[in-house]
């Protein structure tokens, strides 16, 4: 073993010192671009505006204090995550069954769920949000029709208020939470479901025992990516919510358009990437990063 | 007090006393199924051709045939999993039609045992238990019980994915007989063993089978397995029954060519039915040679035949002098080959007027093999040769 | 025996789809409103608000900006994302995992940090308002999506083609441009289609890096949405709808092509 080895050494040197794979070399652009355009200009806003902040460092210690326990910074915060705890719910039980049917569904009908769930997906979440805002608003098709059947005499309020960020953020992230539950129920193999009624398992009984179980690991991967996605939300509050409907990514938008305060930016926007981050290292421990955004 | 599912207690079970009471050995008195032309197409195909069949409770019962013959097919109808296009299904003489499977009462095995993988070895095998709303206590007494007789005492805190194949295989054991099912179905159990494993399972499922007498309905491709563990075995071939019988009455009788060559090495030897049969039935080959079998063959006079004969029922010695008694057919041929298979020694024998002759003898120590191109004379019993009908 | 799923859900499901679609349907409605206000169901149709859309200077620069800048964005991420899919594919290495979940941040860090820091960095350099950068920040958030769409789509493509072509002599780059290249080609042209596409349709990085002279379509829609709502980004809408819909049609062809070429080959 050890003789044929060391003869294979001297006959071809080139093998012998294993090169490194120059496959490898391919990885570089991508990581070129990403390290330039992404993580440097990330680290750069962060470490010039603390560097270029005027004053000593017990002042910004002061100011870092002073902003994270503000009264529009902690009910921001408090809102952020009531929206997407909220948010995250609404499109688990929403998705949840329309996973289940596309596991079970062939033919046509399938096909026009899978179009219901990708067309949106892919549309801009500008067109999505501007479309709800005509169906929303108070002289939207939905108060129309209420009024026209006559249910209600006075408009609803169902825009600029939570009831409408709940609305369109569901709409927007309803269809990550769909793929993320139809991938893991796929791997759900359907013998075990055979083996429980066999074995005189009720439907119900079956779900609770084997499938929903079996499934829990997509609810979680699915409950997280909604998560991240919520509490960075910016375009469908901004443009859906009312006054109380303050959401972190708003704040930071507004601190640097209105108030032009970058170091206050830059400390919320700290600590908004710290909470993705660990939920994103999370996600990266209960599941296959590849299914991030629901392709196969 | 334990409930007992009422699909039991509906068809004349022990009352619940016995349910926690180790079982002796069952007088089996349940668990009889009759199959009465069962059909079964997938559009113009079909797959299960009127099989009619009945199980005796107790019974070890085997559907052995060739992939896509429609055993699988069969015991899934049974099972309920697929429903049948045309014909009846009985259990102790009730039309099971109409009962879901999780209301049918069977025990299950599946193939690759379909082991719950969020679940421990313990709730695996509770599951149909618990299932049937039996309390704690008498679960935890129950499991136990099935997982010693299996012999997974210890193994009850594991998880599927920490047992090997053999283990997984015994927590599906352990799980379909748990509740105590008249009837057990198994659709080929042990097809992901490798071949010692599945003999020393094939030796613990009879066993098993046997202590609690319940019946089974087993569903394999191996014909060894099925042999040496079933009362009855029947052989499907292209969705219909072609035979019935105990394993050493399909081995040495078959009715057709197929289910000789299917249950083991079988020489089939061409020619033509005599007309007379005083004494029992001749064949006449192509070259002239006569071979005669018992009396009792479905073949009318002046058609094709084949003569039947398990290559192990044949002598051979050297010589050249073949002469058939009365008793015995005799054959002159030249050794072709010779392949040594361990416990036997396989010959391939030429001979006039038909394909080579397969003949196996036992291999002993410091014998050689006869040499290829050495004249023998192959001789063996008529009353282990069988005629049956040429293959349309 | 029971393939097909419960009443209950089959109209659950149905209510479901009826509400994911409804919204995009009745945009398109909209946009072919003959009448002055956006009132749904529109008594009379016609074509004026796409007529205002097309023919609005504006609303032309904007359209022509988004596409140059999606085609930028799209020709840098689907070669750049490539070149990693195909390294993540047939390279071993350690920390494979954590180096892909790492390129694959940018889908997860909130667009609006990821904008506020790349505008920084513009800001600093001057290339506020700059077509090129701007459509090299999208190609950022595009590449993640490309790498994801190829490693499921190459995967099905066997090593052992190249290994055997290889192995018949052909030089590296002869192997790459014969085999792996024309093998790839409908996962690569699907990546492309969804490049495009995000960036097209991506709003917050233009919002800030755009200055006035690069402002693309989500731009527009966006700040009249701000001010009042004009029927116009009906039409608008239904436009990038339509972009969406052909762009999805065209995925659909290739993963078609793609399956019926794994079928021949396995």
């Amino acid at each position: 073993m050890n003789g044929g080895s060391a003869a294979l050494r001297t006959l071809s040197p080139a093998a012998a010192a294993a090169p490194p794979d120059r496959t490898l070399l391919l990885l570089l652009p991508a990581m070129a671009m990403l390290v330039l355009m992404f993580f440097v200009p990330m680290v750069l806003f962060f470490v010039r505006t603390f560097i270029e902040f005027q004053g000593g460092r017990a002042e910004f210690i002061a100011l870092a204090r002073d902003l994270l326990f503000s009264q529009p910074y902690l009910t921001a915060l408090a809102t952020t995550n009531w929206i997407a705890l909220t948010v995250t719910l609404a499109v688990l039980l929403v998705g949840y069954p329309i996973a289940y049917y596309l596991t079970t569904a062939t033919g046509p009908s399938g096909s026009i769920v899978v179009l219901a769930i990708v067309l949106p997906y892919f549309t801009s979440i500008i067109v999505r949000t501007f479309s709800w805002m005509v169906l929303l608003g108070e002289h939207g098709l939905v108060n129309d029709t209420l009024r026209a059947i006559g249910v209600i005499s006075e408009p609803l309020p169902l825009m600029y208020n939570r009831l409408g960020v709940l609305i369109g953020m569901s709409y927007v992230l309803l269809p990550y939470m769909v793929l993320t539950l139809y991938a893991a129920m796929r791997s759900i193999d359907p013998l075990l479901l055979r083996a429980a009624e066999g074995l005189g398992a009720s439907g119900f009984y079956t779900f609770r025992r084997v499938y929903f179980p079996l499934s829990l690991h997509g609810v979680l991967s699915g409950a997280l990516i909604v998560y991240i996605l919520s509490i960075g939300y910016f375009i469908t509050p901004a443009l859906m919510g009312g006054q109380h409907d303050i959401m972190i990514a708003m704040l930071i938008d507004r601190e640097l358009e209105v108030a032009v305060d970058w170091p206050a930016a830059a400390l919320m926007s700290l600590s908004l990437l710290a909470v993705t981050l660990a939920l994103y290292a999370i996600y990266y421990r209960v599941t296959d990063v590849r299914r991030l955004i629901g392709a196969r | 007090m334990v409930e007992v599912d009422s699909d039991l207690a509906a068809r004349g079970a022990p009352a619940a006393v016995g349910e926690l009471a180790l079982p002796a050995p069952v007088a089996a008195v349940r668990g009889a199924i009759e199959l009465r032309g069962l059909t079964k197409r997938y559009g113009d195909e079909t797959v299960v051709d009127a099989i009619a069949l009945s199980i005796a409770p107790g019974e070890f019962f085997s559907l052995l045939g060739p992939s896509g013959s429609g055993k699988t097919t069969t015991l899934m109808m049974v099972a309920g999993f697929v429903r049948p296009d045309g014909g009846a299904i009985l259990l102790d003489g009730e039309d099971i039609a109409a009962v879901p499977p999780q209301k049918r009462g069977f025990g299950m095995v599946f193939q690759n045992y379909a082991i719950f993988p969020h679940l421990s070895v313990f709730e695996n095998v509770a599951f149909p238990l618990r299932a049937r709303r039996w309390a704690n206590g008498a679960v935890a007494e129950r499991v136990s019980w099935a997982l010693e007789l299996v012999r997974l005492g210890r193994f009850g805190d594991r998880h599927a994915h920490q047992l090997s194949g053999g283990q997984q295989q015994r927590v599906a054991l352990a799980r379909a007989i748990v509740f105590h099912p008249a009837v057990v179905l198994m659709d080929e159990p042990l097809g992901a063993l490798d071949k010692n494993l599945r003999f020393e399972m094939q030796v613990e499922i009879k066993e098993i089978q046997q202590r609690l007498g319940m019946t089974v309905l087993y569903v394999t491709h191996d014909q060894e397995e099925a042999m040496s563990m079933s009362d009855r075995i029947a052989i499907l071939n292209r969705g219909r029954i072609d035979q019935v019988g105990p394993p050493g009455e399909v081995y040495e009788r078959p009715a057709n060519p197929f289910v000789g060559r299917f249950l083991g090495e079988a020489n089939l030897i061409e020619g033509t039915i005599a007309p007379q049969f005083d004494d029992g039935t001749r064949l006449v080959l192509p070259s002239g040679h006569e071979l005669r079998a018992p009396s009792g063959s479905r073949c009318s006079g002046g058609a094709q035949g084949m003569l039947f004969i398990r290559p192990e029922r044949i002598e051979i010695t050297p010589g050249a002098n073949a002469v058939g008694g009365p008793r015995d057919n005799a054959l002159a041929g030249r050794i072709r080959r010779c392949a040594f298979l361990g416990n036997i020694l396989r010959y391939a024998v030429d001979v006039d007027g038909t394909a080579p002759v397969t003949v196996d003898l036992q291999s002993a120590v410091g014998v050689a093999p006869l040499p290829a191109g050495a004249p023998v004379v192959l001789r063996w019993p008529v009353a282990d040769s069988l005629i049956l009908p040429a293959e349309p | 025996m029971h393939r097909g799923a419960a009443l209950p859900l089959r109209i659950y499901v149905a209510a479901a789809c009826v509400w994911l679609l409804a919204p995009i349907v009745i945009i398109v409605i909209l946009a072919f409103s003959g009448e002055g206000y956006l009132h749904f169901p529109p008594s009379l149709l016609s074509l004026q608000w796409f007529a205002r859309f097309f023919g609005d200077l504006q609303w032309q620069h904007a359209l022509l900006s988004s596409l140059v800048i999606g085609a930028i964005a799209c020709l840098v991420s689907t070669t750049v994302g490539f070149f990693a899919a195909y390294a993540f594919l047939r390279a071993e290495f350690r920390g494979k995992k954590l180096l892909l979940s790492l390129m694959l941040t940018p889908i997860i860090v909130p667009n609006i940090i990821t904008a506020i820091a790349m505008y920084y960095l513009a800001g600093r350099l001057g290339l506020i308002g700059n077509f090129l950068w701007l459509g090299l920040c999208h190609a950022v958030i595009a590449m993640p999506i490309v790498l994801l769409i190829l490693l499921a789509a190459l995967h099905a493509v066997d090593p052992n083609l190249e290994r055997a072509a290889l192995g018949l002599g052909g030089s590296r780059l002869r192997v790459f441009c014969r085999i792996v290249l024309p093998l790839a080609l409908p996962g690569i042209l699907s990546a492309a289609l969804f490049a495009f596409l995000a960036s097209f349709d991506e709003l917050l990085i233009s919002l800030f890096l755009a200055g006035v002279r690069a402002q693309t379509l989500p731009v527009r829609i966006w700040n009249s949405l701000n001010l009042q709502i004009e029927p116009t980004i009906a039409a608008v809408s239904a436009f990038l709808i339509g972009v969406t819909t052909l762009i999805l049609m065209a995925d659909g062809i290739l993963r078609h092509r793609r399956g019926r070429r794994r079928q021949t080959a396995g």
